[in-house]
């Protein structure tokens, strides 16, 4: 934007919030002052706990009052102060004047109302406009929201929409009522590249035509680079940083933002050397997995999750399956771990083909291939201890309990934590903590295959550049084969020698990642190259 | 390590030094818990304990039939003259050893059955169907008939009032394992070659008990109802023993002219019933967010 309007949408100064006793530290956030002007998109960064969301949720009057109290500063929306206002007041301008898009737009849209119908309400509550007006109104947001056939769409309920799609509604319920001021708290992160590329450019589009200042919370510097007119970094509650896009993408001054720059993994792969060709540790032929309701007298709907894969991963070298959600690369690694089985075809391990061997064969064979899964909250049992988890496959396989121990203490050194920390439980640990510990457990059953799924997903993105370097490291100091599934593009470019994009099912390429990131072939892969967020903005050189 | 990850390890070090209160202190300090807990352990006190205090609750004495309260006899007497303070002491043992005896068995043999259906998925519809038929049978009617058949003893009530318990926990165990199977710690047990037997005991077993706590509260609660309205209908334990349904169904006839025979024991029933679900609802607003924040 190049001519801004003197006066500004929001303006938040010195905004403190207290955060209730006993919590780990004294306020959500502090002193935060920062601004939003008409017709400029501002992106709020920062890492889980930076208190990017309390302050998007102060602005909305929409905090637990019990539990968090702003205690100094003001809030100024369109030069109304937003903290003095009443509970009615600021429903009353929750919708007319600002409104907000949450992340996950199934959660935030009621199931069982149609989706026009929950735009309309918006409409009866804050205006009076006559029944046909309304519906009008309504199929008019959802055109400018570029929906599909907004007619037939205003009769749909939230399930028979993409995910795409609803967040195209949330987005046109938000806009209904032209509020000057769009609060979006990670309106992308729940959905897939491809169509995040395209809410995107939404927002932007949107926000241009209107006019309107938009507060954008992200944890990703892609998206900054693609949206951002200005961007604001916190750090635990406290502002640590603002400026423009270009000043602090290119020349970031605070070590944190750095760092967290620093911390984004470059699209480009590295140069790797080639590699040797090695023992092959895995190899799948064939492998279908197909999902049906049979039903009784009914032909069921039969859904091919994984068809005919094909894939060979060699000792010391990682394999990457990419693809979107839905697109079966989760099936296909569980289908090898044998969590499920798969409905046809070969997997070889050791000479020996494991696709649908019996439990009680299979289990010699379970220890060499090992996985760790993306949720590290969820990936350890909580009522035992780290190192109960980790001694419990070597202890399966007969080794006793003081050389399982030996082996346990080795294995928190090797993942970097203190080798004292076997006696604590899983919630006295961080989630990259966590995750190290998952791939402790992995490690402890001295596996051939390693297969991560979506392992560093859920972590921000310092400690998610840790995971990956432990992650590499141990592949190499316990040359093992690794399989790497993800649906970001930027952690695969600097962490798999091979990649292999799968879509519906079915593998549509494969190659040196190198090669594939310079040159698809298949469209799919040409369109998520595309889509990916940030791609002409190289983050890695602060690193 | 890099520099950053050892601060978060010492600020989780300091982080973890707060731990959560023990079980034992949040029961405490929940009131309903504390009082419920009085209530019914004043109750288990007067059952194990009462008995050697009073006079003979089966002795009859024709001379002093049908006398309302008074110092000497606190719940006045019966048709028989026989101690009515007596016999509800009395009837206190078999109401809480039936409650407890239902509540245990029932649980034990539910989680058993639970555990199989939620984890062994080709025993799942065979248990369930059969958990179905089971709940479609009357819980009074099912006693009527297996004590007629085999006699009314304090087990055939026990067993009686039981078989129905069993489908309602049978289904919280099964939905409870239904979720936790999923869970990745689970995943990487199997990965990680953990048989069966253990996958149940180590990582299933231990979330189903605080619903199973719970759930066990509302079966002793309701047995303890079941076994006073078989005495009532004579159907429940044999007369000669004295319990709190046969006391009011003695006393029956005899309502217009000496209510005092059913009042005692029914307002006895009702305070123990009313303990257990005291008790039964403060376990459940503390142990379930418990099970919701840990997991």
């Amino acid at each position: 934007m190049s001519v801004q309007d003197s006066k500004p949408v929001l303006e938040i100064t010195g905004l403190t919030v207290r955060l209730p006793e006993g919590a780990d530290r004294e306020f959500a956030i502090e002193d935060v002052s920062l601004s939003v002007a008409r017709g400029e998109v501002v992106c709020v960064v920062g890492e889980s706990g930076s208190g990017k969301s309390v302050t998007a949720f102060t602005v909305m009057g929409l905090i637990p009052k019990k539990d968090l109290v702003p205690v100094a500063g003001s809030i100024l929306l369109q030069g109304e102060d937003l903290l003095k206002k009443s509970d009615r007041q600021m429903r009353a301008l929750r919708g007319e004047k600002m409104a907000m898009v949450f992340q996950e737009p199934m959660t935030a849209l009621n199931p069982v109302i149609k989706v026009g119908d929950q735009i309309a309400e918006l409409l009866e509550i804050h205006t009076n406009m006559s029944g046909s007006a309304r519906k009008k109104r309504v199929i008019e947001a959802m055109d400018d929201v570029s929906l599909p056939d907004p007619k037939t769409m205003y009769n749909s309920y939230p399930h028979q929409l993409s995910g795409g799609q609803r967040q195209r509604i949330m987005i046109a319920m938000a806009l209904a009522l032209e509020p000057g001021l769009l609060i979006a708290d990670e309106p992308t992160t729940a959905l897939d590249v491809t169509t995040q590329a395209e809410v995107l450019a939404l927002i932007k589009d949107i926000q241009r035509r209107h006019g309107m200042g938009v507060m954008f919370i992200t944890h990703d510097f892609g998206v900054v680079a693609d949206i951002a007119d200005r961007v604001v970094v916190m750090q635990n509650g406290k502002v640590v940083e603002q400026g423009s896009r270009d000043e602090i993408l290119r020349n970031p001054t605070h070590p944190y933002t750095k760092m967290l720059i620093g911390s984004v993994p470059s699209l480009t792969p590295p140069d790797r050397p080639e590699p040797e060709v090695a023992e092959i540790a895995l190899e799948a032929h064939h492998l279908n997995k197909t999902y049906g309701s049979r039903g009784f007298l009914t032909k069921g709907r039969v859904v091919h999750a994984a068809q005919d894969v094909e894939l060979i991963v060699r000792r010391g070298e990682t394999l990457g399956v990419v693809g979107e959600s839905g697109s079966g690369k989760s099936t296909v690694a569980r289908c090898i771990v044998r969590l499920i089985d798969p409905t046809s075809g070969d997997i070889t391990i050791d000479g020996a083909n494991i696709a649908t061997m019996p439990e009680r064969e299979l289990r010699p064979y379970r220890k060499e291939i090992q996985i760790v899964f993306q949720d590290p909250y969820r990936s350890l049992n909580p009522r035992r201890t780290v190192g109960q988890s980790i001694v419990e496959g070597p202890m399966n396989y007969g080794l006793g309990a003081a050389e399982a121990l030996a082996r346990a203490e080795e294995l928190m050194r090797v993942v970097g934590l203190a080798p004292e920390a076997l006696d604590r439980f899983p919630h006295q640990f961080s989630g990259g903590q966590r995750q190290r510990i998952c791939i402790a457990r992995a490690l402890a059953m001295e596996p051939k295959v390693l297969i991560a799924d979506e392992a560093v997903s859920a972590l921000d993105v310092s400690v998610q550049s840790q995971v990956l370097r432990l992650l590499h490291d141990v592949r190499e100091r316990f040359d093992l084969a690794m399989l790497f599934i993800t649906h970001d593009l930027r952690v695969a470019a600097q962490i798999c020698d091979r990649i292999m994009v799968m879509q519906h099912g079915v593998v549509v390429e494969e190659g040196r990642t190198a090669e594939v990131y310079a040159n698809p072939q298949h469209p799919y892969t040409q369109s998520l190259l595309a889509a990916a967020p940030g791609r002409e903005m190289d983050f890695a050189q602060f690193a | 390590m890099s520099n950053l990850d050892q601060e978060t390890l010492m600020a989780d070090a300091v982080l973890s030094q707060k731990e959560d209160p023990s079980l034992l202190t949040v029961m405490v300090r929940n009131r309903a818990i504390f009082w419920g807990g009085i209530l019914l352990s004043l109750f288990a006190l007067i059952a194990i304990f009462g008995p050697f205090f009073t006079v003979d609750p089966v002795a009859l004495s024709p001379m002093t039939r049908l006398r309302p309260p008074s110092a000497a006899i606190w719940f006045g007497s019966d048709f028989l003259g026989r101690d009515v303070f007596a016999r509800v002491i009395y009837g206190a043992r078999i109401s809480l050893v039936v409650g407890l005896a239902v509540a245990v068995i029932s649980v034990i043999i539910g989680l058993f059955l639970g555990l199989v259906a939620g984890y062994v998925r080709p025993l799942d519809a065979v248990i369930m169907r059969t958990m179905d038929g089971l709940m479609s049978i009357p819980a009074i009617l099912l006693a009527i008939a297996l004590i007629s058949l085999s006699g009314a003893t304090l087990g055939t009530v026990i067993i009686a009032i039981m078989i129905p318990e069993i489908p309602r926990v049978v289904r919280l165990v099964r939905a409870v394992v239904l979720t936790v199977r999923e869970e990745p710690y689970v995943e990487a047990a199997i990965a990680a070659g953990t048989r069966l037997p253990m996958i149940l005991s180590r990582h299933i077993l231990p979330n189903t008990i605080a619903p199973l706590i719970v759930q066990a509260t509302y079966v002793c609660a309701s047995a303890m109802l079941t076994e006073s309205i078989l005495g009532f209908l004579g159907a429940g334990i044999p007369p000669e023993i004295p319990s709190w349904g046969n006391i009011m169904s003695e006393g029956r006839t005899y309502f217009q002219i000496s209510p005092w025979i059913i009042f005692f024991p029914g307002v006895a029933l009702a305070l123990t019933v009313l303990a257990v679900n005291i008790v039964g609802d403060g376990l459940r607003d503390t142990l379930d967010p418990r099970i919701a924040r840990k997991m």
